[in-house]
């Protein structure tokens, strides 16, 4: 019986440690990475964002108060867009935009939009992207 | 340059050492899976204290931190990484209703509901651990699109 008992009281957390590494491996493996939006809707504007588009492309950086990458990721981008004049950085809080949340869908924070010049959004970053990753999503932005 | 940029620099978070609420993380992982195997709600109170002082004063005052500070950070080298505050105190309150959750279980003679609270907040101590896991990124903004 004791030997039934220990049996039982390991399943649970073997389980645990094995679920929640299959997690942790995909969760790093697709957090920042840039994915194609296919989404057909209208594009985003000045009126929606509070702030005007770039000529070329923006980055609508959704963000949240209890988000440990979004600091690192809004220092990125800024230090990436400082040169480009006609891609533009906008940072959102996500909180206090729920309605636009909503709307385009964004589950966890930083969430990174990448819209062409008519605003609409062309690329999607969940998770903070790396260097690499931001450079060669604006450049395929026109 | 955006509007809440500045809001963010005018609110003055408190930034802490990045690698403590990591380090932490790990001491937690051995303490819930100790409570996990043994079915010990003496174990997963302790945790729930040091809980309940990471989320009412802050993870950078906890039994475990205290332990970081003394033992660990001495001998780390290189550049301090530093965090805003708010995301690991956010995973301290998470963990601390999970850690209610499963104390209420055991004083119920409900040793399921002990297993599976103890068995989510363990899962969230692991991936913050192991694969620097963000739960406050992850869950915060769903709990709020539930309103």
């Amino acid at each position: 019986m004791g030997k039934t008992t220990t049996v039982k009281s390991l399943a649970p957390i073997l389980i645990v440690l094995v679920l929640a590494s299959i997690y942790g491996f995909w969760y790093q493996n697709t957090r920042g990475k840039v994915r194609s939006a296919k989404s057909t809707k209208n594009g985003l504007n000045e009126a929606i964002l509070g702030e005007p588009l770039g000529s070329r492309g923006t980055l609508v950086q959704f963000s949240s108060a209890f988000c440990t990458p979004c600091r690192a990721t809004r220092v990125l981008i800024e230090n990436v867009v400082k040169d480009l004049a006609d891609i533009k950085h906008i940072e959102i809080d996500a909180e206090t935009h729920l309605d636009l949340v909503r709307a385009l869908d964004i589950r966890s924070t930083p969430t990174t939009l990448f819209l062409n010049s008519v605003g609409v959004e062309v690329g999607r970053a969940i998770g903070a992207p790396k260097r690499e990753q931001i450079t060669s999503a604006i450049d395929s932005l026109r | 340059m955006s509007s809440t940029t500045s809001q963010q620099q005018s609110t003055k978070a408190i930034s802490i050492d990045a690698r403590g609420p990591r380090f932490s993380a790990g001491i937690t992982v051995v303490l819930l899976s100790t409570a996990l195997i043994t079915h010990s709600a003496w174990v997963l109170l302790a945790q729930a204290i040091v809980f309940a002082i990471g989320s009412f004063r802050g993870p950078q005052f906890t039994p475990y931190a205290l332990i970081f500070r003394t033992f660990v950070r001495p001998r780390l080298k290189g550049e301090v990484p530093t965090e805003d505050v708010r995301p690991p105190q956010f995973a301290q309150t998470v963990g601390l209703l999970f850690a209610l959750v499963g104390l209420a279980g055991a004083v119920a003679h409900l040793p399921l509901v002990f297993t599976i609270a103890v068995s989510f907040a363990l899962a969230a101590a692991f991936l913050n651990a192991a694969f620097n896991f963000c739960l406050g990124c992850e869950i915060y903004l769903l709990l709020l699109r539930l309103k």
